[in-house]
């Protein structure tokens, strides 16, 4: 073999995976009762995708947990169903019945109240339920600017809460993961990726996502800038002078069927998507109305939002 | 649509950086500006931190609050101040950065030590007006220690100046003789102006008595080679996995990050504590079995025979085994609210591996701003001193100057449970 020194080096890809790997196995290590949250998005997949490299040749050692809101898209369920079968994992999924039973919704009861009941709430009433001392979430930190504060492991108080202002100092790769009964952690093993990355590795490693992320001809309302997709069932939801028409859109991120929009689009396959990553001028969250607000990130993860 | 070059960007390599400074120093202004020339942050995010309401397109930097963008935090833009590192992201066609933005105040080193614990260069910022201040020297010594391949002067507000060359080239010779004394020597000086952007992506009209790199050219012409392929190799067991299916009923992988050096098929491998020695069946990925691995990469070991070895354990080449000892002597940087004091015990989590660790003596504290040995008895918060431990069993480990991650380790509170303190072996 010729192999030369100089070749032992890894590409960026590479090393945010083989941290990644670091992270979750010291969690499986040193916390009794992990569980990955799961929500079906693109950096949820690669966030699957890369516990079942860690974790190789055995299955991963832990359930998914998918608080459902009851409001993601139809293509959202069918490939959650899909996916996990595929890999072989185990799907616990929860919902807040009872806010749900109440007929909690966004337009009558507004996004901050109905995030906070079917979104945090179910959250942390799955974790209690469950016993979990430690959640793997997905998020990044080039997300949003408090998430740029967060730590890998984010400790949280036996409310679920985090607090900003008092947290761990975390040094070289030694995670600290000693925590009093009734506290947990969060867990974000891709705190260091940025989207293109995420989109780089999904193209590389040929990771299956939604296929809302893909641009198609589809069934779209405007709504305050924003496009909303159509179903059937959605009629007596029209505002005055709405009317559903068919637009070439995409997904830059996924969440809840009346809270996150479209974006025109061209983009059709992933390198299409790359491309037209490399080249937005707008961040991926903008289509999210849950972000939009002075603190909302903030307040909401300190109230234990995931 | 923009070209987008594909086989590029699986070339991209990663170069982990942390900038120090207070916002006074123009650091902000100075990220922001880094962010805004390589698109590091997005229209959206620039027009919520815009100065003037109503408007609705970026052009230049100037134009937004770049503390805002910053500051994640309610607090610190309640407050005007940084209080804990941030992390940016920001890559060129040959490079990814991750940047840890770290506090200036003298009471946040301890987020200064986190930000700088990963980093392979560092970028220090000075006030050309106020020149080379303590704080400064501070956050060089602490860069020193935690043994930063590569630090960057930058020396900021250039323009306020008026680009005087003898203003920067007496910084250089007075952070030249600090760093000299400390044994640093890869010390890079470039003299900018933040604001209007001279020096950072591009050179300017104004300083054409530097012949030096501009700011990016230098972040991406550094090696980020630290050689540690070419270190004894040191494997970390993380977890040992067992699926006990049918399939792989008898199967035992060791899992765990090469921290240094390469492991190949067929190598005679020994576990540092037990002496025992196996030699390399499989090295296991998902992606396939390797011939080779190297650090970093996370992977599994399989070996030929069934030898005792459990998460803690590391697994090294026979013919170069790290030191071991009972008596732990190390530069420990205390982070803890609650002084670290004489005979104190402590847990130790240096690797994978977790001890009791006792204070056996504080051989002594380092004046920052003199470098001199004093005595203490104790070390408050973002002290920096030489401790020696007492631990309950033998630690496998290689100084700090010579690996990074086989000689470091985290102090743990035992009642609290909080990391205290950061310590590199001697």
């Amino acid at each position: 073999m010729s192999e030369t020194i100089s070749e032992h080096r890894l590409t960026q890809l590479k090393a945010l995976e083989a941290e990644s790997i670091h992270i979750i196995r010291e969690v499986v290590a040193e916390f009794r009762n992990p569980v990955m949250l799961y929500s079906v998005g693109k950096d949820s997949s690669v966030l699957l995708h890369l516990a079942r490299k860690a974790f190789y040749p055995a299955k991963i050692p832990f359930p998914l947990l998918h608080v459902d809101t009851g409001f993601k898209f139809r293509e959202m369920y069918e490939f959650r169903d899909w996916y996990v079968k595929e890999v072989g994992a185990e799907l616990i999924v929860r919902r807040n019945e009872e806010a749900i039973a109440k007929g909690m919704n966004p337009k009558d009861y507004g996004v901050a109240r109905c995030c906070g009941a079917l979104k945090t709430q179910g959250l942390l009433d799955a974790l209690e339920e469950g016993g979990y001392d430690a959640a793997f979430g997905g998020a990044r930190r080039d997300e949003e600017r408090s998430r740029a504060k967060e730590r890998v492991f984010s400790m949280r108080d036996e409310f679920g809460q985090w607090d900003p202002k008092n947290q761990r100092p975390e040094l070289w790769n030694i995670y600290n993961g000693r925590i009093h009964e009734g506290e947990s952690v969060r867990v974000f093993p891709i705190s260091n990726w940025t989207e293109m990355d995420v989109w780089l590795y999904i193209r590389e490693e040929n990771i299956p996502i939604v296929p809302l992320y893909f641009a198609k001809e589809r069934p779209m309302v405007e709504r305050k800038g924003l496009l909303i997709p159509y179903y059937e069932d959605m009629k007596d939801q029209l505002l005055e002078g709405e009317e559903p028409k068919m637009i070439m859109s995409r997904f830059r991120t996924l969440g809840c069927s009346p809270c996150t929009g479209a974006v025109r689009s061209d983009a059709a396959t992933i390198d299409d998507i790359v491309i037209e990553a490399a080249a937005a001028k707008r961040s991926e969250r903008e289509t999210r109305i849950i972000d939009h607000g002075s603190n909302s990130m903030e307040d909401k993860k300190k109230e234990g939002y995931f | 649509m923009t070209e987008f070059n594909f086989k590029l960007s699986q070339e991209i390599e990663l170069l982990r950086l942390v900038t120090v400074g207070s916002v006074d120093d123009g650091k902000s202004t100075l990220i922001g500006r880094l962010l805004v020339d390589t698109k590091g942050a997005f229209e959206d995010q620039l027009l919520a931190v815009r100065k003037k309401k109503g408007q609705t397109h970026v052009a230049s930097a100037a134009e937004i609050d770049l503390a805002m963008l910053t500051d994640g935090l309610a607090a610190e833009r309640e407050q005007g101040i940084t209080i804990d590192v941030a992390y940016r992201y920001f890559a060129t066609p040959r490079r990814k950065f991750i940047m840890a933005d770290c506090p200036g105040h003298e009471q946040y080193t301890r987020n200064m030590v986190t930000g700088a614990s990963t980093a392979n260069a560092a970028i220090i910022l000075i006030d050309a007006r106020n020149g080379v201040m303590p704080q400064t020297k501070r956050h060089t010594h602490i860069l020193g220690l935690l043994g930063i391949p590569h630090l960057i002067v930058a020396v900021n507000k250039m323009d306020l100046v008026n680009h005087n060359q003898a203003v920067f080239e007496q910084i250089r010779a007075e952070m030249q003789e600090y760093c000299a004394r400390q044994g640093i020597r890869d010390l890079i000086c470039i003299p900018m102006s933040a604001l209007n952007g001279d020096m950072v992506a591009v050179r300017g009209e104004h300083m054409d008595w530097y012949e030096g790199q501009t700011l990016l050219e230098t972040l991406e012409s550094l090696s980020v080679m630290d050689d540690i392929d070419r270190k004894p190799f040191r494997f970390p067991v993380q977890l040992v996995n067992r699926p006990q299916t049918p399939d792989l009923p008898d199967y035992r992988g060791f899992m765990g990050t090469i921290a240094s050096g390469t492991v190949r098929v067929g190598d005679e491998v020994m576990v540092a504590s037990t002496g025992l020695t196996s030699r390399v069946e499989e090295i296991v990925t998902f992606d396939g079995n390797l011939e080779e691995a190297f650090a970093p990469q996370s992977i599994t070991l399989t070996l030929s025979d069934e030898i005792d070895i459990s998460r803690g354990d590391m697994l090294v080449h026979p013919t170069a085994r790290p030191n071991d000892t009972r008596d732990l002597v190390a530069n420990v940087c205390w982070i803890g609210d609650e002084p670290l004091t004489l005979r104190k015990k402590y847990l130790i989590k240096h690797t994978t591996n977790t001890a009791k660790a006792m204070v056996a003596s504080i051989d002594f504290r380092r004046d920052i701003h003199t470098l001199e040995k004093m005595d203490a008895d104790e070390l408050a918060m973002n002290e920096i001193g030489q401790i020696t431990f007492r631990l309950q069993k033998p630690l496998y480990y290689d100084a700090y100057k010579d690996n990074r991650l086989t000689g470091s380790f985290i102090i743990i509170d035992t009642f609290t449970n909080n990391t205290v303190g950061a310590g590199m072996i001697v």
